[in-house]
């Protein structure tokens, strides 16, 4: 009897099936409205891009897109990745992901559209697909959506179990005279997020990061 | 009904409120004996309740102090049959050793004293001396001649023939002498070697000595804890104590290398398994390094049990010779493949510590500082890796040592504790019923008009006898006295009614 009750905790200690991978891992999806004019902004973006793959641990997901096009695609899709189980793997994972992201950095070029809804809707996608535990929408823009004629920006979402953060960006940007308006386009952003069951949340401070995501 | 309408039953205010005084005297002091029964036997249920509950916990704290006594003189008795168990083989070891060169010392001994002997004998020997006729020559040889050459030829060369002869009679003796000083020579180092061996059979007859007089000391002090003396009990118990704080230091120490060891082989357990798992709220790759210290921790426990050097497994420690060789063998090996395997992991750690900070230092954008390319850290890492299993099989001693006298300590604490129980709920006992003595009093205060009323209706006749009043307080003096057991109980004196 006693062997048998040796045996079952071993094999449930080795047995990959019983252990977790998944519902602890963090999924984050970053939405960046990139205008070439707002550089500070790009930089901003960029540091917190390094911040996020500092505190990201094997088996968590990062992606990055750019949402000022016409309509969101795939190619849009500026890198992702989901972190090997290795962390020496997930190092060269890291600055693989950087090297990316600094090529885009220095290349972009601005464009005349936003398609904030699309954005969310393939992050919700990926976010899924990627089975993370904990799912992350960031996005980095004055939420104003601009899509070209005939393209629909009214999609529905499903937000259960997502956290759709928007960084403030009134502080980063001179065109925003009027800081009320993007703090009204930010309600509207709350409206449609819980109405799809999920959470929202505006941060203003970027030291506040660490409260989100490393609790 | 309010204030107001309580004064209204006359005309008179006054007259109302003094009514009221009477009848509420009055119903007070017809209820005064029921009250005082009522009161005295709350109080009295909750003094017996607390002495009594006090008496049964002061018992078994008598009983935990029994047995922590017997736990005591066991653990004493045990540890005393250990060191005389010791103090035997050690005996035993130095007999077989001693008696096992015996033989050849003996053989020694009688070869050496055959060899003194013979020597002996060949010092002894007398030189050859001159031939008996000598003097008679010597005399011819002395005679003075007149002259005639042939007689003077004659008798120079009997003189001659004789100096030669004691010339060689004295070179004969010389030699004979050499030869002699030559044996007794040799016979001096012989000797030294005879007293060397019986010196040394002589030490190892001390030293057996000395271990017969250790053994006298400690079956001594083993038939002191036989007897069960206080003396013994009390040093048992201060050493008990100090084993508990001694082991407990220890254990701290232990549980510190633990720590470091587990910090070494946490991350590059990661690496390993993967670093991205958890088994309920704790990463996969931290329990696996968790299990394999824990691991190491219990081949270092069965290590020191087949070295006999704690006692937790007593079945280990009575195995014989042969098996407990082959566990000491196996858990030998699988420690050092163990150690092994730590000190890789230690290498892994280093290299990941390395790669880590260096990612974490392009992250944040500044300029890298040139890594370290001395292997010093690295191999020190390695090492530690390597040695801190090995250390932390020894925990075992002072895990041992600690749960012993943790037996006896945690007694002591728990009889304290039941003292202290005890003595609370003997002091709440008194407390209430010296409540009830008190509200017994404060009522009779309030109606003193009625009860001075009483003392003056009655007057001296009744003042002769005594009043139940002081009946009750005569009869209800409380007398502190030990409840040791529980058969000894309260008298519950209803002298109210």
């Amino acid at each position: 009897m006693k062997k048998i009750i040796a045996s079952v905790i071993i094999f449930g200690l080795l047995n990959p099936g019983c252990t977790d991978t998944k519902s602890r891992s963090k999924g984050i999806y970053m939405l960046l409205d990139s205008p070439g004019t707002h550089a500070l902004e790009l930089k901003k973006a960029q540091s917190i891009i390094n911040y996020l793959l500092g505190i990201l641990h094997p088996g968590d997901t990062l992606a990055i897109a750019r949402i000022d096009t016409a309509s969101f695609s795939e190619k849009d899709i500026i890198a992702k990745v989901t972190f090997n189980e290795r962390p020496s793997v997930a190092n060269d994972q890291k600055r693989a992901f950087m090297q990316k992201v600094d090529t885009f950095v220095n290349s972009v070029k601005g464009r005349p559209y936003t398609d904030i809804s699309g954005g969310v809707f393939q992050a919700i996608k990926y976010l899924n697909e990627a089975n993370s535990g904990k799912k992350y929408i960031l996005i980095i823009s004055d939420l104003k959506q601009k899509l070209a004629k005939g393209h629909v920006g009214e999609v529905s979402l499903q937000l259960d179990n997502f956290s759709v953060i928007a960084l403030n960006v009134t502080k980063l940007r001179q065109n925003i005279r009027d800081p009320k308006i993007y703090m009204a386009r930010a309600e509207d952003w709350r409206f449609k997020v819980e109405n799809s069951g999920g959470k929202w949340r505006v941060l203003n401070d970027l030291e506040k990061l660490d409260n989100i995501f490393t609790k | 009904m309010t204030f107001a309408n309580m004064l209204s039953i006359t005309s008179n205010e006054f007259l109302s409120a003094l009514i009221w005084i009477v009848l509420v005297l009055s119903m007070l002091y017809f209820a005064r004996r029921p009250f005082h029964r009522a009161v005295g036997s709350l109080s009295k249920i909750i003094y017996n309740a607390m002495r009594l509950t006090s008496a049964f916990l002061m018992q078994a704290e008598k009983r935990l102090v029994k047995r922590n006594r017997e736990v005591l003189m066991a653990a004493g008795l045990e540890k005393a049959e250990r060191v005389v168990e010791r103090e035997f083989d050690r005996i035993t070891t130095a007999v077989v050793r001693d008696l096992a060169i015996y033989p050849n010392v003996h053989r020694q001994l009688s070869e050496i004293t055959t060899q003194l002997n013979e020597d002996y004998a060949k010092s002894a020997d007398v030189p050859p001396s001159l031939p008996n006729w000598i003097p008679i020559i010597e005399s011819i040889s002395q005679i003075k001649h007149s002259g005639d050459s042939m007689v003077a030829n004659m008798l120079a060369e009997i003189n001659r023939s004789l100096v030669e002869q004691h010339k060689n009679a004295i070179e004969e003796y010389r030699n004979s002498s050499a030869s002699r000083h030559s044996i007794l020579n040799k016979m001096l180092a012989r000797w030294r070697k005879v007293q060397r061996t019986l010196n040394h059979v002589a030490k190892s007859i001390a030293k057996l000595n000395d271990r017969a007089k250790s053994i006298d000391r400690y079956m001594d002090e083993y038939e002191k804890i036989r007897k069960q003396t206080d003396k013994a009990a009390r040093l048992l118990s201060s050493s008990s104590l100090a084993k508990f704080f001694i082991s407990g230091l220890f254990l701290m120490i232990g549980i510190g290398g633990v720590i470091i060891n587990f910090n070494l082989i946490a991350l590059p357990m990661s690496e390993m398994i993967g670093g991205g798992s958890y088994i309920g709220a704790y990463k996969t790759a931290d329990i696996f390094a968790l299990v394999i210290i824990l691991i190491e921790l219990t081949l270092g426990l069965f290590l020191m049990e087949s070295l006999r050097l704690t006692r937790l497994f007593p079945v280990i420690g009575s195995m014989d010779d042969n098996m407990r060789r082959r566990i000491i063998w196996i858990t030998l090996t699988m420690l050092a493949i163990l150690a092994g395997v730590e000190s890789a992991l230690a290498f892994i750690h280093d290299r990941l510590a390395h790669d880590m900070e260096a990612l974490r230092q392009t992250l944040a954008g500044v300029e890298q500082t040139a890594i370290s390319t001395s292997m010093i850290p690295t191999v020190g890492q390695m090492f530690l890796g390597f040695i801190l299993p090995i250390i932390l099989a020894f925990i075992a001693i002072p895990l041992e040592y600690f749960i012993f006298s943790c037996l006896s300590v945690l007694g002591v604490a728990a009889a304290g504790l039941l003292r202290l129980i005890a003595f609370i709920l003997r002091l709440i006992g008194n407390v209430g019923y010296y409540m009830g003595r008190f509200v017994v009093n404060v009522y009779d205060l309030l109606i003193f008009p009625p009860i001075w009323l009483e003392g003056v209706i009655l007057g001296a006749k009744t003042r002769q006898k005594a009043t139940p009043d002081q009946k009750i307080r005569a009869t209800k003096e409380l007398v502190e006295e030990p409840i040791d057991n529980l058969d000894e109980t309260i008298e519950l004196r209803e002298s109210q009614e």
